[in-house]
């Protein structure tokens, strides 16, 4: 992967748009999105639904591929690769905590945690090891051995997260990290994800459409219409003063 | 990568027993059914042409009176006579030997059992014509031939009616108004071609029936034993030319006799196996497909089902041909796996069932292998098929799935 430029944005959406169907059934989910996200930032994206928050966060975490626009990850142009190179670039760069914490079932939190090295081909010894630390950081060590059914809520998204982080990746997609969890929770959720952020300078890229989870983050991006309506940076303001 | 895909596929068969179990037990039954009748059927063949060969092979039966069947009548037909033997005896190359046979039902009693038989008065031929063989005693000699002794060869079936497990050679077994010792005792045939038991039988000199039985010099039919080299339809020419000549009939006027060839009988029971051994070829094809079927449909369930599981590989960065793999070699494993045990199933059934139905166990590596094969097909098949499509889909598609 040729490294871009000191200084480029992480991420750079160039005139991004999406369309669902086709003819009279088409519908434009993105509208010619413009966005720059640098190493290190935490960003909020918020918008009612519908705003095409949900699409804009496929397309950043190469889930899926925009109908037209530029999408440079370190300068690559994520349009131009295959589903191959795509699943590389999640696998080696990105890692996803989802809404539904999406772990697999009757599986252990270790061996959940375990599986993005299994496919970056991690020998068993390295694979434990850098579970066990993983789990560690997410305030997990001693549950190794539960399976999500024996864990609370809060717990599952704390192993999704852990499996998210375990391969070092440049950035963390949350889609609506806490959307199932309780108030209390959420909080731990968001705490955890700030701390990440600070000290292991992982860039956090989350849905939300809590203003009060929005409120950890340190860039705010608003969504209205396929649209950024506003990019705010509510801790800048503080900053220059 | 195939480590890998060894690894995840091995961790989830054991993580998901309950599924594994079901999709194994459904390839299991489907194949140890097809083996399993088809092995008894090829087993009830081979008895049905056991049977068949006991019969005595080359062998025709003449009997008096026309061929039975309605409309026909036999009851005025002359009987033969030992001079017709002798005829044919002189007259007919080619005979292994020629024994006549009159037979009477009897009531025979030992001791305080007795049974109703059929007593055949006849010659030592009779044991080379029919296919028999002593177990035990003797045969009979020529003066108790020529003087009609009160001496019987029983069939094993009169032995353990009369006797039960005692040796009967030596006793004497009553038989209307005289008592008649057992010299001899046959080796048992079981059931015949027509499902009758040929054990129950007990022979006589031929004169000794005559006398003290029947009262008359008539003999009921004679048998034919045809040497290997002989051709059985010519033979039957010449008998009917022969027969005919000394019953004195005149062109225009139907035989008043008939001759039965056990070779014709044992082609027609031919047929009736080939016959059955078609039918249980297409019951095994339906069951086959049936099984097909069951194992097409636990795999297509449980892989629909893991939609979801695929789509959260894929997001965390497995490659399309990592998660086929992964799910080609599962199925390759669990399809196997219950084939293999279904043929050891099958192995231990047919033993068993074979044994209880006294039919020979006939391993049968065509079907065992077809099974196998065609049931690890179709695992494989359905279960990489819907797999395959999973993987293709968007990651995000996987995901949302319900």
């Amino acid at each position: 992967m040729a490294v871009a430029e000191l200084g480029a944005p992480l991420i750079e959406l160039r005139a991004i748009t999406k369309t669902y169907g086709e003819g009279q059934a088409a519908f434009q989910a993105l509208r010619g999105v413009d966005l720059q996200i640098a190493q290190g930032e935490f960003v909020a994206v918020m918008g009612p639904s519908g705003s095409g928050k949900s699409t804009a966060m496929n397309l950043l975490g190469c889930l899926d591929t925009p109908t037209t626009g530029e999408y440079l990850f370190r300068g690559i142009h994520v349009e131009q690769l295959d589903r191959n190179q795509r699943a590389l670039l999640r696998r080696n760069c990105l890692g996803f905590v989802f809404q539904g914490f999406n772990l697999l079932a009757r599986t252990s939190a270790q061996e959940n945690v375990e599986l993005p090295l299994l496919y970056r081909g991690e020998a068993a010894d390295v694979r434990h090891a850098q579970a066990r630390a993983a789990l560690d950081k997410v305030g997990l060590a001693g549950w190794e051995h539960h399976t999500p059914a024996e864990l609370s809520g809060g717990q599952q998204q704390r192993v999704a997260i852990a499996r998210a982080i375990v391969t070092n990746p440049l950035v963390l997609l949350a889609d609506e990290p806490t959307g199932n969890l309780d108030s209390k929770r959420s909080h731990e959720i968001m705490e955890l994800l700030s701390r990440l952020n600070g000290e292991q300078d992982i860039t956090v890229i989350m849905v939300t459409h809590e203003p009060d989870m929005a409120a950890y983050a340190r860039r705010i991006v608003h969504f209205v219409d396929g649209l950024v309506a506003s990019d705010e940076r509510p801790g800048a303001t503080e900053a220059c003063c | 990568m195939l480590l890998n895909a060894l690894l995840l596929a091995l961790r989830e068969i054991r993580r998901n027993l309950m599924r594994s179990f079901l999709t194994v037990l459904g390839i299991v039954i489907g194949v140890a059914a097809v083996i399993t009748m088809v092995t008894l059927g090829n087993g009830a063949t081979q008895m049905v042409a056991n049977q068949i060969a006991s019969l005595g092979s080359n062998l025709l039966m003449v009997m008096p009176g026309q061929r039975l069947g309605p409309g026909r009548d036999s009851a005025g037909a002359p009987k033969f006579k030992s001079a017709d033997v002798e005829a044919i005896q002189q007259q007919i190359n080619g005979l292994k030997v020629v024994a006549p046979v009159v037979g009477s039902s009897v009531t025979l009693v030992a001791g305080t059992q007795n049974w109703s038989s059929t007593v055949n008065g006849t010659t030592n031929d009779y044991l080379i014509a029919g296919n028999w063989k002593l177990a035990a005693g003797r045969l009979f000699s020529d003066d108790e031939e020529r003087a009609g002794k009160a001496v019987c060869i029983i069939g094993n079936t009169v032995k353990r009616e009369l006797f039960g497990n005692q040796s009967p050679l030596g006793n004497s077994i009553r038989v209307k108004t005289f008592d008649c010792e057992v010299i001899g005792l046959l080796a048992a045939k079981g059931q015949g071609g027509m499902g009758q038991d040929q054990d129950d039988t007990a022979l006589m000199p031929l004169r000794t029936v005559q006398r003290r039985l029947t009262g008359t010099l008539d003999i009921g039919m004679i048998m034919v034993s045809l040497k290997d080299t002989t051709d059985s339809a010519g033979v039957m020419t010449q008998l009917r030319s022969l027969l005919r000549e000394r019953r004195k009939l005149a062109d225009n006027v139907d035989d008043n006799f008939n001759v039965m060839d056990t070779k014709q009988i044992a082609e027609t029971l031919s047929g009736t196996i080939g016959t059955m051994t078609a039918l249980l070829g297409a019951v095994a094809a339906v069951s086959l497909l049936v099984g097909g079927i069951g194992i097409m449909n636990i795999m297509l369930v449980s892989v629909t089902e893991r939609t979801r599981e695929i789509g959260i590989r894929l997001a965390i960065g497995a490659l399309e041909n990592e998660v086929l793999l992964q799910f080609l070699i599962e199925a390759v494993v669990l399809s196997a796996f219950g084939g293999l045990v279904g043929v050891a199933l099958a192995f231990v059934a047919c033993l068993g069932l074979s044994s209880l139905m006294h039919m020979p166990f006939l391993f049968n590596p065509g079907i065992n292998l077809t099974a196998f094969g065609f049931s690890a097909a179709i695992g494989v098949l359905f279960g990489y098929v819907p797999a395959r499509r999973a993987a293709q889909l968007d990651p995000i598609a996987a995901l949302r799935h319900e």
